[in-house]
Parts: structure tokens; sequence; C-alpha cells
């Protein structure tokens, strides 16, 4: 699977070094090169200095091949932003986001987007630990 | 009209002092305390501290009754989300975002807001139209009607120069409606108006016929 990532962060360095381990081929995307230090040192997909909300840099990340997109910066916004424009400019497959806040996340997972909400999914986990 | 202004800096403020003055009701949602005092102490009661991507905060605003909402933040996602929410979420009928970025400009009207205002490329537009050689300037985009009114100078070496209206190879779907020319009064051009170098003349176009437009007008003869 070809797979673009938005985002070098903890969670978008680690899935683009597990899926690269995989044999999957990645490319990552950041506005800040020094985010690419995540990134396991066995890294054998493509580290590139650019906006995933812009049309030209997602071009030449490859966009229009990509099986996958996955937008995962701080930004729930940034990431919605991105990921409408995956999806609806460029027609990836498959176009999954992380939106922190939990109602955000209903709206547009109801319009269409695979969101995957943090802030809900570990608030449970907590709660289950907790009772036990 | 109940307006929601999402956004409290220069633009925000400056729009909802201008609203009110028009007898509209206005809530301008901010994040900052300090911006939303300054526009209180001014503008009286009408700031929402919050952020304006929040159904939350929407909700509180009243968005469901709201006729129009005009998000101009700093951050064009914001502006989209803001957009996006208040549309699909509270179904307000109308939705502007402002975008700094000029290449969002399309993607956003893909994304279903209604209106969305370039501050850049209007800055822009503003320039240009100071820089006596530049050919073409955008005066005006009729959005719903998919039409634009521009203004183009005839440049002395144009083909155009000394040739009828009639006579010129202008795309179909485009009027020259009015025109422009030194010392005289603005008059509407006929078919047998010649144009002269320097002339500017204003037209109707069609976004797409608007290069072939300005070639007609500007290219070199021969």
């Amino acid at each position: 699977m070809n797979v673009l990532i938005m985002g070098c962060g903890r969670v978008g360095a680690r899935l683009a070094s597990s899926l690269d381990a995989q044999g999957h081929k990645v490319t990552v995307l950041d506005v800040d090169a020094y985010s690419f230090r995540r990134l396991l040192p066995t890294f054998g997909g493509t580290a590139l200095l650019g906006d995933g909300t812009d049309e030209e840099a997602l071009r030449k990340a490859g966009i229009e091949k990509a099986d996958a997109f996955v937008a995962l910066t701080q930004g729930d916004n940034r990431n919605i932003l991105a990921a409408q424009i995956a999806k609806h400019l460029f027609q990836v497959p498959r176009v999954l986001c992380r939106i922190y806040d939990p109602l955000r996340r209903d709206l547009y997972e109801a319009l269409g987007l695979e969101a995957i909400g943090p802030t809900t999914i570990i608030a449970e986990t907590f709660r289950k630990r907790l009772a036990g | 009209m109940y307006i929601v202004v999402v956004g409290g800096g220069n633009i925000g403020y400056h729009l909802a002092r201008s609203l009110l003055s028009e007898g509209h009701e206005v809530l301008v949602i901010e994040k900052d305390a300090q911006r939303c005092e300054r526009i209180s102490e001014e503008l009286g009661s009408i700031t929402l501290r919050g952020d304006g991507c929040e159904v939350a905060t929407l909700e509180t605003a009243g968005a469901g009754r709201a006729d129009m909402l005009v998000a101009v933040t700093d951050h064009d996602e914001d502006n989209l989300v803001s957009c996006q929410v208040a549309r699909h979420r509270f179904e307000v009928k109308r939705t502007v975002a402002r975008v700094a970025n000029p290449k969002l400009v399309p993607i956003f009207r893909r994304l279903g807001v209604d209106c969305v205002v370039s501050s850049t490329m209007l800055i822009m537009e503003h320039i240009e139209h100071e820089v006596p050689t530049h050919p073409l300037i955008h005066l005006l985009t009729l959005t719903d009607a998919q039409m634009e009114i521009v203004e183009v100078r005839i440049p002395p070496k144009s083909a155009a120069v000394g040739r009828k209206v009639k006579d010129l190879p202008l795309p179909s779907g485009t009027t020259l409606s009015l025109l422009i020319r030194r010392q005289q009064r603005p008059q509407i051009p006929t078919p047998e108006t010649v144009l002269q170098a320097g002339d500017q003349v204003v037209a109707v176009t069609l976004p797409e016929l608007e290069e072939a437009l300005k070639l007609v007008l500007t290219e070199t003869a021969g």
C-alpha cells in the first residue's frame, strides 16, 4: 500500500515507521524538518518538507498515487482541511484523520470522513482500567 | 438579520461595527479575552468568548437562528471549519469565509462555503490597479452567476487599436459594457465604436474566457 502521512509527530512518526517496517511505501509530510528525528533510524520511506493543506505540496508528495492519506497534525482543523482536500480533490481511496474534539469528530464522521477521536478513546480506556 | 462573526481581530471588529450600524443583530465569537474586552468596550456586549469552530460555542451563540455566519479569523482552516459546522450542524443558510491563501478559494467553495473572500487577492488586485502597465484587472466577481467584471487597458501596440468593436473576435459570452477614454465622459461602446490606445474597457465575461478576452484586446498586431 502507498501511504501518505501528514504530520510527523509522535503518532505520525510511529505509524510511518511501523507501516514501513511492514513493507508499505510510506511518505511523511511535515512543515518542520526537525520533526523527522522521530522516525526510526531504520525508516526506509520518504520524509518531505511541506504543507499538507497545499495542493502543490501534496502533488509533490505523490498524493495522486496514494492508496491512503492520514492527517495527523496537532490541529483538528488542519487535519479536517487536509483530509477533505485528499478525499474530494484527489479522490484518495482511503482517508483517515485525527480529530481531538469529540463533537467535531462526530460531525465530520457524519459528513463522510473517517475520523478517529483520541479524546474519547483514551478517556474510555482510563475509565475501563479504573472500573477494573 | 442575525449575523455571527467568528474572529474578533481587525476585520471582525470593523465588520461588526459596520453591520451594527446597518441595524443588524451581531455576535462576535473570539477566543482572546483582551480582544473580547476591547470590542465590548467600544461596541457593547456583543461578544462571546470561545472557539467558533466548536459545536458547543456555536450552540451558545444561537447559531441555529443565525441568517449568516462570517468567519474572519487569521487561520484559513479554522474559518473553513466554522462555516462547515454552521452549515451542517446548525443549518445556517449563508456562510462566508476569509482566506489568506488564494489557492484555497476554489477548494473552500467546493467544500460548501457560499462565499470565499481572499484578502491576499483583494490587496493584490488593488495594487495591480495602480500599476499602469497591468493589462487586466478584476473589478468584481459575481459568484452566483459565475460571471466577472474586468477592466482591460488597451496598450498602444495592440491589434485592437483602430478597429471597430464589431470586428473584434471577442469570445462569445463576453460583452464590452463601458469605455473610459481620457478627457471624455465614460461611454457605452456600440458595435461601431473604434478603439484607441489607452482606452480602458470594462467587460462582463466568464472566468474561463478571461484569457481569450485579454488576448483580443491587448495582443500586439502581427
